[in-house]
């Protein structure tokens, strides 16, 4: 069957591990159970107890819906206006510019996630040094806790932009020219041909652009761990380097596995909050 | 005339938007050919001084960082992840466009639910389980994630949806196997969205930092992305040599994406219209 080796892979390395995870949620399973497996027991919310007593998590889960609430809508803000850019009628070399906005994404994040930390250096850093240029006092974005969030924000949103821009195109180059053909005859300027054309004609692209930015912001991991190990005072932990940081620095991986049910739940509710909130806007317009 | 300056004022702005876009990569590029301690300084010079550039930071990166295990490394996790990926996923697309068996439609909706599930969630069962298969610490174990993506999945069944049943049943009347079929009937069909399968994948396994992470403990193991990591808590203070790991890490992604743009871009686009 041409299937099977397929449905076998996600069947062994997904179904059953993403089940495993809720199972191992409800056990005490730490480094001892590692040396010697019979040695876990069942000890049913207990984890979720002690994850919802510990302060670290909240701090966690702060961070993490920090990302998702400012970095996600800047993210699409940013990705819609670079595609207006690129698909403007009077731009020329449009393929150009696209490549230029995409390139980073096809990067590697670890690699430029250590470019930008030396860009952020507040000392010899460059972005301090055009800032300087402007009256702006030196920053220092990695190490103040107000700032190192906000600066991995930024990052982020330069790294992961291309993408979405790509899928704006994309909606964009489905709208027909005659709406903005009669939109334009019935005297409507520029802002309104966008605001009651593009907008509107946009709507399934923003439900898809939506969901797939917020499934990836809540899985941040990379940038925090290789720019500030979550520092300063914890300021950039997020959920999943604190689930990394239980599971595989201190081995407790039943409670981790709570951290890491708790992720996917928080994302199956974001994912369905952001459909439902679709379907309520097709029936206004 | 209004025209003219606009078109003028338009341009100006994409092209900044874009320098400032490319500017942390040339940047990067710029500083991996500076001498040892020149990027520190005030201000911070965009090019190395002149007639000071030099590889010296990409010759140690190769004889005492030992790189090119790393670049090695990267190559066979992400090169076999690929071919092996591409052809499971092909198989699977395939067969769920257009081979009739029972529950095929609420199975395959069911693999596009789970899409939802975050790969992180199931990274700690994973981990114990490739430990009792003994997979920890090999280049396998580092390849499971990009061998049957589900996306690819989706990707090549919507593909394969237009290849005609006619042919098919034609084949099959003719005497064909399933095999032969879809050696030669299916694959060379479908063979523009494998190519574009091949690039995602091929980039998706060589960025990946974190499912190596985990899985890679022995130094001898590392991909490029987790020594870089490693490198990076040693040598901090060492601008230079870092930002030359960071060229050869990117590097080969970067040209991989210049040569293959074309199936790369018209596939995210088509991805997201037909989705």
């Amino acid at each position: 069957m041409f299937i099977t080796p397929a449905l076998v892979l996600i069947g062994v390395f997904f179904v059953i591990p993403v089940l495993g995870a809720l199972v191992l949620s409800f056990t005490d399973f730490d480094i001892y159970s590692i040396g010697n497996p019979a040695d876990t027991r069942f000890i049913g919310l207990g984890n979720y107890r002690s994850l919802f007593a510990d302060p670290l998590f909240w701090k966690a889960l702060r961070n993490t819906a920090y990302y998702v609430v400012v970095g996600g809508p800047l993210s699409v803000v940013v990705s819609l206006a670079a595609a207006l850019l690129v698909n403007a009628r009077l731009i020329r070399w449009k393929p150009l510019f696209r490549s230029a906005f995409f390139a980073p994404w096809v990067t590697t994040l670890v690699a430029v996630a250590l470019v930008w930390r030396y860009l952020y250096h507040p000392q010899y850093g460059l972005l301090n040094a055009s800032l300087g240029l402007v009256g702006v006092g030196p920053i220092d974005w990695l190490g103040n806790p107000r700032w190192a969030m906000p600066a991995i924000i930024l990052m982020s949103v330069w790294k992961n932009f291309g993408y979405n821009m790509l899928i704006f195109l994309a909606g964009l180059q489905t709208i027909p020219p005659q709406l903005y053909e009669a939109a334009e005859l019935d005297g409507a300027g520029r802002w309104q041909r966008f605001r009651q054309v593009t907008v509107p004609m946009l709507g399934p692209t923003f439900v898809f652009v939506g969901v797939v930015t917020m499934i990836a912001a809540f899985q941040i991991f990379s940038e925090p761990y290789v720019m500030t190990q979550g520092g300063p005072l914890k300021s950039t932990l997020t959920l999943v380097l604190f689930m990394y940081e239980q599971g595989f620095r201190w081995w407790r991986l039943g409670f981790a596995a709570a951290v890491a049910v708790v992720l996917g739940l928080l994302t199956l509710a974001g994912t369905a909050v952001q459909l439902r909130l679709r379907r309520g806007g097709e029936r206004v317009v | 005339m209004r025209r003219k300056l606009e078109s003028i004022a338009l341009h100006a702005l994409v092209v900044m938007a874009a320098v400032l876009t490319a500017a942390p990569l040339l940047w990067m590029v710029s500083a991996s050919f500076m001498r040892a301690g020149a990027a520190t300084s005030s201000p911070p010079p965009l090019l190395p001084a002149s007639h000071t550039a030099t590889l010296e930071h990409y010759r140690a990166l190769f004889t005492s960082q030992s790189l090119g295990r790393y670049l090695l490394n990267s190559l066979v996790i992400a090169g076999g992840g690929t071919l092996l990926g591409v052809a499971i996923t092909a198989m699977a697309g395939y067969g769920f466009a257009k081979l009739r068996f029972r529950g095929r439609d609420p199975l395959f909706r069911n693999l596009v639910l789970l899409m939802v599930v975050p790969g992180q969630v199931a990274m700690l069962p994973m981990f114990l389980e490739l430990r009792e298969l003994g997979l920890i610490n090999t280049l396998f174990g580092a390849m499971i994630p990009v061998l049957a993506p589900i996306y690819g999945v989706f990707l090549v069944r919507q593909y394969a949806l237009s290849i005609p049943g006619d042919l098919l049943d034609a084949a099959r009347i003719d005497g064909a196997s399933e095999f032969r079929i879809f050696r030669s009937i299916v694959l060379p069909t479908i063979a523009p969205v494998l190519v574009t399968l091949g690039v995602f994948t091929f980039l998706s396994a060589w960025n990946d930092f974190m499912w190596p992470l985990i899985v890679l403990s022995d130094d001898a193991r590392y991909t490029l992305p987790v020594a870089l990591a490693n490198l990076a808590g040693e040598h901090v203070q060492d601008t230079e040599l870092m930002m030359s790991g960071a060229v050869v890490t990117v590097l080969p992604v970067f040209l991989a994406f210049l040569f293959l743009q074309r199936y790369y871009i018209q596939g995210i686009m088509a991805g997201s219209t037909k989705g």
